[in-house]
């Protein structure tokens, strides 16, 4: 898919809890004994919510494209942990950014990838002159099975783009998007289901890496593009393992995929996964170069998008760095506490 | 021109957890017990003012003036609630006053009650920030003993005291309520046994906060035209009786520490009454917290800023110091059923001026002021009373 | 409570909690929170509705152990007086710290959090909190 106008970044913003558990203190609860998927993951704070997250992430991305409020007319915000069953986290959000009541908002659920499915529909509203600018949300406070495999990596984060069509302020141009989707039921949860349910190995080679091949290979024939044209390649994280084999799969090298990889210091954010990983490699890309972002969401699909830097890259920085830097570890029973697993009312 | 003021009758429950005791009860059982206290007919009684904070909160009852009339057989007399916060007591007292003085009535009587322990502690804690801004205050999960933790290391901070010196607060109430059958608590408290109870807000310790309890106290007014009607043996006057209110909420006061509702109240009673801070000779302060105490000793003008504390060490406090204070255990340890502190804070001044004290009777005392405060003194009401004779 | 389960009462005041929305008094010049048409220090009226500046250093704090019924559940909490840049005080919960952790004079910057909820099934209350800077 290419965009009939140059539309492209003009703000990012990331934000991860600042609460922090370690998979080895998950494991002495639950001895699994197996390798750890990731070494640690982002843990919310009581007062914390996909929604609150959310806010922190879009405040910075607005901030960094220095628009004028009114002329923001999209609210877009991928999660599948909305506080709410039925009310949308985008109005509290819109509302808290003075951003209402002109505005296109709506919550979108597409498990890891609704935040980048919301990036291409901001992109394609923007492209057609509907609006100036819009914001795209990925955000999730993952909910796992205590005890499952799961609970070792649903982290929570937020990653917020301010997407528009202003070419003085792009930071990226979004070059090619390719989203590539099929009925494959990896990873599900059920209305009246507290916790959702995995179909174990079959989230790997039919799920996951079918997809992710299947849009970055999509991608890159659509837009004549190969590897090597790329500086950078992030992909949904859901561990440390899948992406780099995902990009051994594709012929990206370990360098390419590296400063993109966070999962092993916040876990799988899920929704904001890969726009996390995004959101670092703005940070430490310099004008005149190729990002390719694949995330992946269960049910499933993916959505590869291919971004080039401006001029004006490396200019401004995200505050990615002070939240990852910023730690406090928690052990199993605050956590627990903290994810909601301990009812007190 | 205001005509004089005299209070003819006091009665009171004793404050605890009554059990078997309903909100209604106490206050007919203290009413009655004042109006006995009178020697008159309780159809004499021309209006009734109930202060009470939180009947609609905690017993779902409001109406308490016809409710309480038609209780305590008085049904036809002017009644209504008074209130304002944890200075409901003492507003319905002003109401009183304000009647007898203007003439529309000649004899009149004051009840606070309050019912606390019918609720649960989360709920009672809930009642009573509805004292405080709901919006911007009780929002962000302030309670009452936190808000005034806020003041406390404040004053802490401000003028290098510690925290020990400013709790022996409620040791001085613990020790002066020993002897008043009315009160809640007659047992002694050692700074030690303050300072390794539980912390409820840092720095306020569980022994620093005024208890929750039930209880109700009256009072019978009337003025010099029914005393013309009615021959009495009256002792006490009121003297004077103001109210003044601050910023509602401590932290937007430009000044948190400045309690600058107590100075103004405090100097128009003093003056209605013709006197000065130094004739007082007995001082009930509202000491829900130990830091209120201090606070209001300074804001009175009987220490400077920051020393308060010492009248405390000093034993300055005492029936034989300098200024007697909460000489029947005030707040602390005779109790503080909210809406019944500020008849309560009076009544413990008429047992001195009538010479009923006991062994802390604080020896020809003539002159006694009170101070009830609502909220963090948003509201501060002080009544002035007079020996006469 | 009648009124903690009220929700035109949340919608009403959303601005003020969400935008951190005070007011400058034009008699004065006080900056308070939140936004009202009368300056509580002069009495004037006309306060000129201000988005507040987003940090600002704690005057006083306390540490809640025994919360009210709807914060049940999230004790300790620390409530703090902040007082923002340009003078306007605020009393807000702090957060991402720990009790021992707070100091009088700490730097401080807004974030957005939730407060609490009106019930377990009714509506959720967020507003601004403040972390160490």
């Amino acid at each position: 898919m290419k965009f009939s106008m140059r539309v492209g970044i003009a703000g990012y913003g990331a934000y991860v809890p600042i609460y922090r558990i370690k998979a080895a203190e998950v494991a002495r609860i639950w001895g699994s004994g197996e390798e750890e998927p990731v070494k640690e993951k982002s843990v919310p704070s009581l007062d914390e919510d996909s929604l609150t997250m959310a806010y922190e992430a879009a405040r910075e991305a607005l901030e960094m494209a220095g628009v004028e409020r009114s002329e923001v007319g999209a609210v877009l915000v991928g999660s599948e942990s909305p506080p709410y069953a039925v009310k949308p986290s985008a109005t509290v959000i819109a509302e808290a950014l003075g951003l209402t009541p002109k505005v296109v908002a709506i919550d979108m659920e597409f498990a890891c990838k609704a935040g980048t499915t919301a990036m291409i529909l901001v992109a394609g509203l923007v492209a057609s002159g509907a609006i100036k600018h819009g914001l795209a949300i990925g955000t999730d406070n993952a909910q796992a099975r205590p005890g499952d495999e799961l609970e070792y990596t649903a982290g929570a984060g937020a990653a917020a783009y301010l997407v528009s069509g202003d070419s003085s302020k792009l930071l990226a141009v979004i070059e090619c998007a390719h989203s590539y989707v099929t009925d494959t039921p990896d990873f599900w949860r059920r209305e009246s289901e507290r916790y959702p349910r995995h179909a174990h190995r079959f989230t790997g080679a039919p799920a996951y890496f079918g997809h992710i091949v299947g849009a970055a290979k999509g991608l890159m024939e659509e837009a004549g593009l190969k590897p090597s044209d790329f500086d950078y390649v992030v992909f949904h994280q859901p561990n440390v393992k899948f992406p780099l084999r995902a990009a051994q799969m594709l012929g990206f090298k370990p360098e390419q995929v590296k400063p993109g990889l966070l999962c092993s210091e916040i876990g799988n954010t899920y929704a904001a996964s890969s726009l996390i990983g995004l959101a670092r490699v703005l940070d430490v890309a310099k004008p005149g170069q190729r990002v390719l972002v694949v995330s992946f969401g269960s049910g499933a699909g993916s959505d590869a998008i291919s971004l080039v830097t401006t001029e004006n890259a490396g200019g401004k920085k995200s505050s990615l760095e002070r939240m990852l830097s910023r730690k406090v570890y928690v052990d199993y029973g605050l956590y627990a506490k903290m994810k909601g697993v301990l009812q007190v009312v | 021109m205001a005509k004089r003021v005299f209070v003819i009758g006091a009665g009171a429950a004793k404050v605890g957890e009554h059990w078997d005791r309903s909100l209604r009860d106490l206050a007919v059982e203290a009413l009655l017990a004042a109006i006995k206290d009178a020697g008159i007919d309780k159809r004499d009684v021309e209006a009734l003012y109930v202060g009470n904070m939180m009947s609609g909160e905690l017993q779902g009852q409001e109406h308490l003036g016809a409710l309480v009339a038609t209780w305590a057989g008085m049904v036809g007399v002017a009644a209504f609630k008074v209130e304002a916060a944890c200075a409901s007591g003492g507003a319905a007292l002003h109401q009183a006053y304000l009647a007898a003085a203007s003439g529309l009535y000649d004899c009149v009587a004051v009840v606070g009650v309050e019912k606390m322990t019918d609720a649960l502690p989360s709920d009672v804690t809930s009642a009573l920030l509805t004292a405080e801004d709901q919006e911007y205050v009780v929002f962000t999960g302030a309670t009452f003993v936190g808000l005034n933790a806020l003041v406390y290391r404040m004053y802490l901070t401000k003028y290098g005291v510690k925290q020990e010196d400013v709790a022996r607060f409620a040791v001085h109430c613990h020790k002066m309520a020993v002897n008043n059958p009315y009160a809640q608590f007659r047992r002694e408290a050692t700074l030690e046994d303050v300072m390794s109870s539980p912390l409820i807000a840092d720095p306020i310790r569980l022994l620093e906060c005024a208890p929750v309890g039930d209880g109700a106290a009256a009072l019978v007014l009337c003025n010099e035209d029914f005393l013309r009607r009615n021959s009495h043996d009256v002792l006490v006057e009121v003297a004077g009786s103001a109210v003044a209110t601050d910023v509602l909420s401590v932290h937007e006061r430009k000044d948190p520490l400045a309690m600058a509702g107590s100075r103004k109240a405090a100097e128009a009673a003093m003056k209605r009454a013709g006197i000065e801070a130094k004739d007082v000779d007995v001082l009930e302060v509202h000491d829900a917290f130990t830091i209120l105490g201090i606070l209001t000793l300074e804001a009175l003008g009987y220490a400077p800023p920051g020393k308060g504390w010492q009248l405390v060490a000093e034993g300055e406090l005492e029936p034989g110091g300098k200024i007697p204070t909460n000489t029947m255990g005030g707040l602390k340890a005779r109790g503080h059923p909210v809406g019944g502190t500020g008849i309560y804070q009076v009544f413990d001044i008429v047992r001195q001026l009538r010479g009923e004290a006991g062994p802390s009777q604080v020896e020809g005392a003539e002159i006694g002021l009170a101070q009830n405060l609502g909220g963090v003194a948003g509201t501060v009401v002080i009544h002035v009373l007079r020996r006469v004779r | 409570m009648v009124w903690a389960e009220s929700v035109p009462r949340v919608w009403r005041e959303r601005a003020k909690k969400y935008r951190l929305l005070g007011g400058k008094c034009p008699s004065c010049g006080s900056l308070v929170y939140p936004h009202r048409q009368v300056c509580p220090h002069c009495g004037r009226e006309g306060l000129q509705p201000i988005e507040l500046p987003r940090r600002g250093r704690v005057i006083s704090y306390t540490v809640i152990r025994h919360p009210p019924s709807d914060f049940a559940g999230k004790e300790p909490y620390v409530v703090a007086i902040v007082e923002l840049e340009g003078g306007a005080r605020v009393l807000a919960q702090l957060t991402d710290v720990r009790p021992e952790e707070v100091k009088e004079g700490m730097e401080v910057e807004a974030v957005f959090r939730r407060y609490r909820e009106q019930s377990p099934n009714g509506i959720i209350e967020y507003g601004i909190k403040f972390r160490p800077a």
